[in-house]
């Protein structure tokens, strides 16, 4: 006899499709509901944070509760500053997608509609603290202003790649500006991030750690030891889950299962943690200081859960319409970050629709020159002639006698 | 066929003919993976046999242990050989010893799915090519088609073998095969014999090599991508070389290879993994073992050079035709 009674679950995403989208199922608290706990918050005292939704902004585009009052002096800047730079990342994807389609690089990666997560966040670190990013974060790299040129090389592989053409486009690593070398393996990064943290405790730098995972890459084995790590030791890192409700195909249920949310699943390990409305500007960098100001005091790790969508394909490899319903991004309850901020400044009277439609004419204007000067350095079109004795640099910093010999068969 | 589908007819063969065959990976329920290996039998089977994972490959590999342990046969994917390593553990350490260290009161009958290799642009994390790492490894079969018609039979074959097998898929051989010349017009399989793929059942053993190409010059072994390449290698070069397509690396047809070495006296051996320690290594070395009074030159090796794969070096790092054709010149010198 076989028990029928017993029986394994497969986690669902609402709608497929040829169905409507449907997020029926995700609760939005207010904003301004929660409010901004003291900087030695503990995991018993987050579950409110863990299981609720940090948010500033509400849906008439208002800054409004406790977080609100959280975001330093000027908040003018911050605004401006902000916009620019989400509109250059969406600048950037969209001349590197069609660059793509061209042929003009073999891969590429967007992060539209996850804008306001990076560009925030990054505002709010320090000089010399480390993020441990995913190649969903290149919002990090803008909002610290890494020079496009740099950023366009090694999408184009060219001489500007200041890779060398050794790692996949967006794969990028920019040690200055505060972002370590991106793996392609998932989750390795977290726990490393833990490690560098560590390392800022013992040596008393002062400086702290980031790490970043997505949604679906918490399945990782690296992800549980990294908060174990960290809810041992107690470093000074801020472990961000940037859940986009996908991994590539693969609905956001699937790396939940019975947990409600990721702050909670981090909560388990006893670390504090908060969960954010990541396409909400304010929310992002109100939380984000918080967290660096906690950093700062010594008390310890802190999780945050970016709640965002993923509006774009996977990667250039991906078409998302085979697995999920067309202008699901475009029903996604928590809005566009960058129309939700662009509302609010025009509400404050800081900002017009006129101005936004100059100010993203320019910064696609801008992004496009700078394009153009990269791309006549070589792309997959018209290749640069690569140097390919340099595989053989840096595999050891002295080169063993058996690589030199290989150079030689080579030809170099 | 393409290589494709091909592998999707052996896994809808084997879900259709034996209830205890089960499919899951990452991506690879309801949109069928990303390489498309398994689109449509979740449709087909439903869920309970075909679904969607989590991204840990060693949860996938430790569930796929125990429900193989159990009794079932499970054929999972890890979506590229480069995101095994956290499976490795489960792989080499569990799956590989269950029947020996238990005495056989449990054993394994799993296959792991991946696809192997360059020649995409992949990079450093989308294009290695581990096979040694598995062969090096006791209690594991590990298999490595290179064209549809293979592919279907030794996975099927796979799936009904007793015991664990690791089943590297060249990912640039999916759609076509491959000379190595990247410049040149990409060919289907539709035009190649090797894509004629028949319908139904059928297997093709573990471990039997193929002679893809009769010759008394030169003995040359490779498997995967490399057979093409170094067909291709040999039409440029003239020479009149035997190549063989392995198709299993373990266990391996050492009676191919020693008849056609005993018949040359030459061998020349390619693979694109890196070179130190790669699966070349223990040709040559069973070779030498079995024909060194036959051989009448040192045996050459054409390898990934000992580096990261790169991305935009990529054709200067494949181990191309030019350099399998100098290492058959060479071997020739002698
Ligand atoms: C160890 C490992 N397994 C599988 C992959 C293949 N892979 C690349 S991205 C991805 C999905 C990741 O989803 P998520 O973590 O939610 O991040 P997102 O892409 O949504 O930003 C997968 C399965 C990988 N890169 N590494
Ligand atoms: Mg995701």
């Amino acid at each position: 006899m076989t028990d029928r009674k017993v029986k394994l679950t497969y986690p669902h995403p609402p709608a497929r499709p040829g169905e409507d989208p449907d997020f029926s199922g995700i609760t939005i608290p207010e904003a301004g509901l929660l409010d901004v706990p003291p900087l030695d918050l503990d995991a018993r005292g987050s579950r409110p944070y863990a299981n609720g939704l940090i948010r500033v902004l509400d849906d008439d585009g208002n800054a409004v509760g406790p977080w609100a009052e959280y975001l330093g002096e000027d908040t003018e800047t911050l605004m401006r500053r902000g916009l620019r730079d989400m509109l250059r990342m969406r600048a950037i994807d969209r001349r590197m997608m069609t660059a793509q389609r061209q042929g003009k690089t073999s891969f590429y990666m967007q992060c539209t509609g996850e804008e306001a997560v990076g560009c925030a966040f990054q505002r709010q670190m320090e000089p010399g603290d480390m993020n441990f990013p995913t190649y969903r974060q290149q919002t990090l790299l803008v909002a610290a202003d890494y020079p496009l040129e740099m950023m366009f090389g090694q999408f184009y592989s060219n001489d500007l790649d200041p890779l060398n053409g050794r790692q996949l486009p967006v794969l990028h690593s920019a040690r200055d500006f505060g972002f370590f070398t991106i793996s392609g393996n998932l989750g390795t990064q977290y726990v490393q991030a833990v490690g560098w943290a560590m390392a800022n405790a013992l040596s008393g730098d002062r400086k702290i750690a980031t790490a970043w995972i997505g949604d679906g890459a918490t399945a990782s084995n690296d992800f549980h030891g990294a908060l174990l790590m960290a809810s041992v030791y107690q470093p000074p890192v801020i472990l961000n889950v940037v859940n986009n409700q996908w991994a590539i195909s693969t609905y956001t249920g699937v790396a939940t299962g019975k947990a409600r949310t990721y702050a909670a699943r981090m909560r388990g390990y006893g670390i504090p943690s908060l969960r954010v409305d990541g396409n909400d500007f304010l929310a992002v960098a109100a939380v984000a200081r918080w967290a660096r100001r906690r950093m700062r005091e010594g008390f310890g790790p802190v999780g945050v859960e970016w709640f965002t969508y993923r509006v774009a394909a996977h990667s250039s490899s991906d078409d998302p319409s085979a697995y999920r319903p067309k202008d699901d991004g475009a029903a996604w309850p928590l809005g566009d970050p960058i129309e939700r901020l662009k509302t609010h400044m025009i509400a404050k009277g800081l900002w017009s629709e006129e101005r936004h439609a100059q100010a993203q004419a320019q910064i696609l204007d801008e992004v496009t020159q700078v394009q153009k000067r990269v791309e006549a350095h070589g792309t997959l079109v018209n290749p640069p002639p690569t140097n390919p004795a340099d595989i053989f640099k840096d595999v050891y910093a002295e080169m063993p006698d058996h690589l030199r010999r290989q150079r030689q068969e080579m030809g170099y | 066929m393409t290589m494709i589908e091909a592998l999707r007819d052996a896994m809808d063969v084997a879900l259709e003919r034996d209830p205890s065959v089960v499919v899951f990976g990452e991506d690879v329920g309801y949109f069928g993976g990303v390489f498309r290996c398994t689109a449509g039998l979740q449709e087909k089977y439903g869920e309970e046999r075909v679904f969607d994972t989590p991204i840990s490959e060693s949860a996938i590999v430790g569930a796929a242990i125990g429900m193989a342990a159990h009794g079932m046969r499970p054929c999972v994917e890890v979506q590229f050989a480069d995101y095994m390593y956290p499976a490795y553990d489960q792989i080499t350490q569990e799956a590989a010893r269950l029947r020996h260290r238990s005495n056989g009161q449990f054993t394994c009958p799993l296959v792991i799915r991946m696809p192997t290799g360059g020649g995409i642009y992949g990079g450093q994390t989308h294009s290695q090519s581990p096979e040694a790492l598995f062969t090096h490894v006791a209690g594991l079969k590990t298999v490595v088609p290179s064209n549809p018609q293979d592919a279907k039979g030794l996975l099927i074959a796979a799936i009904e073998d007793p015991d664990p097998v690791i089943f590297l898929e060249p990912k640039r051989l999916y759609n076509g095969p491959f000379h190595g010349d990247h410049t040149g017009k990409s060919v289907s399989w539709a035009s190649d014999a090797r894509g004629d793929v028949r319908e139904g059942y059928y297997k093709t053993p573990l471990g039997k090599a193929r002679v893809t190409r009769e010759g008394a010059a030169v003995t040359v072994l490779a498997y995967g991508t490399m057979v093409y390449v170094a067909e291709a290698a040999v039409q440029n070069s003239g020479i009149d070389a035997e190549v063989i397509d392995l198709r299993t690396l373990l266990p391996l047809d050492l009676e191919t290879i020693v008849t056609s070495v005993e018949k040359t006296g030459r061998c020349v051996i390619v693979h694109e993994a890196t070179k130190t320690s790669g699966f070349g290594a223990e040709l040559i070395a069973e070779v030498q073992e079995a024909c060194f009074y036959h051989l009448e030159a040192p045996i050459e090796r054409v390898c990934g050079w000992d580096a990261p794969y790169p991305h935009a070096q990529e054709w200067d790092y494949f181990p191309g035709p030019d350099r399998i054709e100098r290492a058959l010149r060479k071997v020739l010198e002698v």
